[in-house]
Parts: structure tokens; sequence; C-alpha cells
């Protein structure tokens, strides 16, 4: 069983004159984790709204779940668990009571001890008794989850599902989610995190309704060609300010004490960091991070812009 | 006091540019006052003329026939039916075609010509007293207006005392009371102004708080959604029934339907009449872009209910195109199967126009609601 549970070529959207998304085509392997990155309106839930038969394409073809995914989307919907952006529950019902609406609406059978398993699960049971609303932004965010899973879907679309989590929280919430994924499932997850990126079998990256690079982490960052350069001691900081000005720096920003400074062209990098490789300064060439390389993605496309 | 200034001007720029944003309120604000105006202001007459009537006539002479367009010159009611026998008549005043039967006894010219006590019959549907007023109006003026040229031409001394009489039967409501009118119509609008209001907000409620999409995103279609939200909402609807009637009959000794059939034709006018403003409210729901105008398209539709429909004035005394408009709203129906069931002993047949009405508004409506129904966000 090692088919993709996605597969959409030329997929696009217009909202009026707004041309949101743009010949994506992605597939996702069966079990894989694929996590979703791209600055704030680059499209991202608008891809897994039409994923997910919530928005009807422009155009496009393919195939999720195995099913053609424009003729059935009843099928696909049945097999698919879609976290929202924002919490999209009822506030005014209790966890229970929104997760056993949830099973019914999905005529799940033994919905008393599917409910209570997932309660279980999430942590949630000893707070199933309490109105969704009066949860704070991190248990919302679980009930969301358990939500999307509670009738074992093949498919999970996530939007940003650990927006505004604490660190503890988020960890488990990945735990979960790779636990379910060793089960088969498919992740699609969206998010703004650098550290969730890495914890992706693989990423793609969308930038004006663009899918620009899709892959490994590893290998994203090795494709992107991109020479970075680390450098720390006093003042630095004020360094990186006046670096990020000069040619062939593409970004150069602060990492605490530290800063980052990226370049596609060694020597222009080079020299630009010449009058600053003294004392007290100290440089080391390191392995770009993906912030980096998404960075300089936002930057090349723009230049793109410019240009066509 | 100076200090506040600008900030009483921030929040009062701030609600006008959110009021400018919000197009039906602001269409609201402006065509709500002229449309209600303009058809309220002239649909609504306190003095209702033009009732319909019906005269059954024995008596072919032109005296009685003097009678008949004296009737008619009052202005107040017009003869619209000759109907043949009691029965007829009886059944146009009972299906609510006329409000005023007249009935001329055969021996009617022989007693006026020979000064016997002469009499004619006016039956009037009292079941709205307001209504019957106006129409026996009409008939209190007939003695003494009616045959005066004839009398002269017959000879007859101007000043004796009136050739003929008029028995008077208010029927349905011979007490006039007018809480058997009001209450049973009461029925109508309180069923409408709650099962409309809380449906209109219905997928609007769903909408603003964002649920829309989880709900979408479930395998429930437009179809399960409408009647899965609906159908509590029949129960509410029941419920208040049971409760206005029991109120009617313990407080207010209003009449309940008699038999088992009058029963059964109530049942059908008061289900077909939830489930026709639960479709509209979801309709509403379906347009409506907040809560708040939801709730502003449910009152717009309820002013047309309680001034065009009979309620808060006589149906048969609203100038033909608000009658028009009337027979579209239900309540208007609702109104006739109730008042006739309960007071006028009608049963199925009789209200077979109004349930037809009702059932094709349902349809209509429930359609319309289905049609706008998405199973997606665009
Ligand atoms: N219903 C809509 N009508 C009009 N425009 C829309 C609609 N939904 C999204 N857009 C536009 O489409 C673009 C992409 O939006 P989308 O929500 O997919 O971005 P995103 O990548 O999820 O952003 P974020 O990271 O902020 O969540 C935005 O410019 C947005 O304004
Ligand atoms: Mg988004």
């Amino acid at each position: 069983m090692n088919e993709r549970a996605i597969d959409v070529r030329g997929l696009n959207k217009s909202f009026g004159d707004r041309h949101v998304v743009r010949d994506v085509s992605i597939a996702v392997d069966t079990g894989r984790i694929t996590g979703f990155l791209g600055p704030n309106g680059s499209g991202k839930t608008t891809t897994l709204r039409l994923l997910c038969g919530l928005l009807t394409p422009d155009s496009g073809e393919g195939t999720v779940l195995g099913l053609d995914f424009r003729a059935r989307g009843d099928a696909i919907k049945r097999q698919t668990g879609y976290m929202t952006q924002k919490f999209s529950l009822y506030e005014d019902m209790t966890l229970e009571e929104n997760l056993a609406f949830v099973a019914r609406v999905h005529g799940l059978e033994q919905r008393r001890e599917r409910v209570e398993d997932t309660l279980h699960r999430l942590g949630l049971f000893d707070r199933r008794r309490q109105l969704a609303g009066a949860l704070s932004g991190g248990w919302k965010q679980r009930l969301a989850l358990a939500a999307a899973t509670l009738h074992e879907p093949r498919l999970l679309l996530l939007d940003e599902p650990t927006a505004g989590v604490d660190p503890k929280a988020r960890r488990e919430f990945w735990d979960e989610i790779h636990t379910l994924a060793a089960g088969g499932l498919t992740v699609l997850v969206s998010t703004h995190y650098m550290d969730e990126a890495e914890r992706c079998h693989d990423i793609g990256y969308i930038l004006y309704g663009r899918l620009i690079a899709r892959g490994t982490a590893d290998s994203i960052i090795r494709d992107s060609g991109l020479v970075t350069f680390l450098g720390e001691g006093p003042g630095i900081d004020r360094a990186a300010h006046l670096l990020a000005q000069a040619d062939g720096v593409l970004s150069a920003s602060a990492f605490g004490a530290a800063v980052h400074v990226s370049g596609v062209k060694r020597e222009a990098l080079e020299a630009a960091l010449a009058p600053w490789r003294k004392e007290p300064f100290r440089w080391s060439e390191v392995p770009p991070s993906l912030e980096d390389v998404f960075i300089q993605l936002m930057g090349r496309e723009r230049d793109e812009r410019y240009t066509s | 006091m100076r200090g506040s200034l600008p900030r009483i001007l921030a929040v009062l720029l701030k609600e006008f540019t959110q009021l400018r944003r919000d197009r039906i309120t602001y269409a609201m604000i402006l065509v709500m006052p002229v449309m209600q105006l303009l058809i309220f202001g002239y649909a609504i007459n306190m003095d209702p003329r033009h009732l319909p009537a019906a005269v059954l006539s024995h008596d072919t002479s032109t005296l009685a026939n003097s009678v008949v367009s004296a009737l008619e010159r009052t202005g107040y009611v017009d003869v619209r039916y000759l109907p043949r026998s009691d029965e007829e008549l009886d059944q146009l005043i009972r299906r609510g075609q006329v409000l005023l039967g007249i009935t001329i006894p055969p021996d009617f010219t022989r007693r006026v010509l020979k000064g016997e006590r002469a009499q004619i019959l006016a039956e009037a549907d009292a079941s709205d007293p307001q209504a019957a007023a106006g129409a026996l109006a009409a008939v209190s003026v007939l003695p003494t207006e009616a045959l005066r040229n004839e009398r002269v031409g017959l000879g007859m001394p101007r000043s004796t005392a009136p050739p003929f009489e008029v028995v008077v039967h208010r029927r349905y409501n011979p007490e006039s009371r007018s809480p058997f009118n009001i209450v049973p119509g009461l029925l109508g609008i309180i069923l409408s102004m709650t099962l409309v209001m809380m449906t209109a907000m219905a997928v609007t409620r769903e909408r603003e708080r964002g649920t829309m999409e989880t709900l979408l995103s479930t395998p429930a279609t437009p179809v399960e959604i409408m009647v899965g939200k609906l159908t509590p909402y029949v129960v509410v609807g029941l419920i208040q029934t049971v409760v206005v009637l029991v109120m009617a009959r313990g407080l207010f000794s209003v009449p309940m339907a008699r038999t088992a059939a009058g029963w059964l034709a109530l049942a059908c006018g008061i289900v077909l009449f939830i489930v026709g403003n639960l479709s509209l409210g979801y309709l509403i729901s379906t347009v409506a872009r907040s809560q708040l105008q939801a709730m502003q398209m449910s009152m717009f539709y309820m002013l047309p209910s309680i001034f065009l429909s009979g309620f808060a004035f006589p149906f048969l005394g609203l100038p033909p195109w608000a009658r028009v408009l009337g027979e579209i709203i239900p309540v208007t129906h609702f109104l006739r199967i109730v008042r006739g069931a309960l007071l006028k002993e009608q049963v199925l047949a009789d209200m077979g126009n109004d349930l037809l009405a009702l059932g094709l508004f349902v349809l209509a409506v429930a359609g319309a609601a289905l049609a706008r129904s998405r199973t997606t966000l665009d």
C-alpha cells in the first residue's frame, strides 16, 4: 500500500481577480508527514480547503486517497480529518458533546467508547464536561485534533495546529501526529514554525500561491545553494544591520548573540564579510538553516516578480 | 469634558465606518421605512368599504331588487354572489368568502305592500367583530333608506314606520367578543415571530462563529443539515401551540374545534404553518451575512404578517392589491384556518385553498433555501 495519498496537478483558485493558488501540483506518499510552509496570505489555507473539498478549484485534477478529488468530494470527506486554522467547534457545547456530535455525523459505531478513548488519548478526559469555549488556546487545539481524528481518517489536513500552543504541548502534539503517521495516516500540516518543519518527513514551501520548493528539509537546504556564515562577538548585532545592506548578502539576522549571514555567491559573500573579519568578531561557515533558506526563497521570488 | 471630544469623535467615526460596510443594514435603514409606509399607509383603512356580501332572494319583485341596490349604494358592501339556496349561502359565509349574507323571504313584497311586518335576514360573519361591524353598518340604514322612492310611488305616507325590519344574526361569535378573534390570530403571530427569528439565526450563527467550516468538512449534506436544524423547532412550535390554545380556552373561553374532523383540519394547518415558517427562517439565514441582518429581515417580514394578514385589520377590508400581497403571506392562510376550525366549525374541505397555499409556500421556500445551501465555502 505504497500509493500516493495525495496526487493533484495544476490546482488553481481565484477569489474575484485575486489569483490565490497558482498551478499547484502536489504529491504526498501514504504515511508521510508533509509540512506546508509559506508566509501569511500565500495560500496555505486555501490549498488545504481545496484538497478537502471545502472550496471548488477553478482548475486542477488528480486524486486524493485514490479518488478523483473533484468528483468524489463526499467520499473523500468521509476519510479525511480537517483541522481548521481558526477554532471551529461549538464553544457552547462541552468537549464530550462536541466529540459525540462529530462521531454521530460521521456515522461511527460504538460512539461512546470511541469518544472516551479519544478523550483519554489526548488527555482531555478530566475536562470532558467543560464548555469548549472555556478552554485555553492550547486545549482548544487538542480538542480540535481529537475531533479531526475521531473517525480514524486516512488523511489528516492540519492548518496551523499549534499556533499559540506552549512548547510542551506542542511536543506532545507532534508526538501524537507521529504516532498516527506510523499507523499509516498521511498528514499535511501547515505551520510557521521552523522546528515543526524539521519534524516533518518532507516540506512544501508555497509563496504567492505557487509551490516553489518541495522535498525533505535536507534536500531543500542542499538545493538552495545557500552559503551561511555564523558570526559571534560583542556588537555583532550592529554589524549584522550594516551587513544586510551589503552586496552579495541576501540576509543577515540576529540569532541571540550570534548572526546568520547568507548569500548564494560565495565570493560576493566573502567580499562583503571581509571588512568584518577582525577582532572581536569570529566567523565560521555553518550549514544554512531552513529559515535562512526560506528567507532566501522569499527574496528570490520577489526578484522574479519584479523582472517578469 | 473637552478632552473626551476626540474620543467621542473616534467612536462616532468608527460606528459610521462600520455602518457603511454593512450594506444590507444600510439599505434597511432607508428601504424599511419607505416601503412599510407606502404599503401600510395605503393598505390600512380603519373604515373598510366594499366588503363582499351575498344575497339570497326568494322574492324576485322589483321591491326586493331595490333593497339590494340600496345596500350596494351604501358603499360598505359589494354584492358578489347570488346563491340559490340556504346551503350555498351558508357555505359562502362559513368559508369566509362573504362577510354578510342577506336573505329576502318569498313573501317580502306582499308583506310590505300590505303594511305587515316584513323582515329580511342579515347574517354577518362576526368571527372578526371589527369587520362584521362594518358590514352591519350598511344594513342598519336599509329600513329607512331603501324603499323611500318606491313608497312615494306606491302612495304610502312618508312618515309611517319603516316598511320592513332587518333581523341581524352575528354568527360564530354572537357576543362579538374580540378575544375570540384576536387570540387565535395571536397564535399565528407568536409562531411566526419565534420560529422565523430563531431559525433565521441557524446558518448565520454557524457562519459568524466559523463553525460552518467544520460542519461542511463532515459528510453531512445540505438536506441533512437543514432537516436536522429545523426539526427541534417543530417541537418548539407545537409546544407553543398547545400553550396558546390551553390559555385561549382557560383564560379567554375561546371555543375549540368541536369535532375530530375539525381538529384534524387544524392540526394539518398548524404543521404546515410551522414548517413554512421554519423554511422561511432558514432561507433568511442562508442570505443574511450576520445575525443582526437576520434579525432585521425577520422584522421586515413580521410587519406585513401583522397588518396584511387579517390579524390587525379585516382582510376583506384591504384594497385588492394589498390582499394579493396578503395571500402570499402564510399568516393570512393560517388565520383563516385557525379561526375557521375554532369558531366556524370548518373541516378539511372548507380549508382546501388555504392548506394548498401553505403547502405551496413550504415547497417553494424550502426549495429556495436548499438551492441556496452550499456544500463549500465559496
Ligand atoms: N474567502 C476569501 N475571499 C477572498 N479572498 C480570500 C478568501 N480566502 C482567502 N483569500 C485570500 O487568499 C489569499 C491566501 O489566503 P490563505 O488564507 O490561503 O493564506 P494562508 O497561507 O493560509 O495565510 P496565513 O498564514 O496567514 O494563514 C490571501 O490573500 C487572502 O486574502
Ligand atoms: Mg492560513
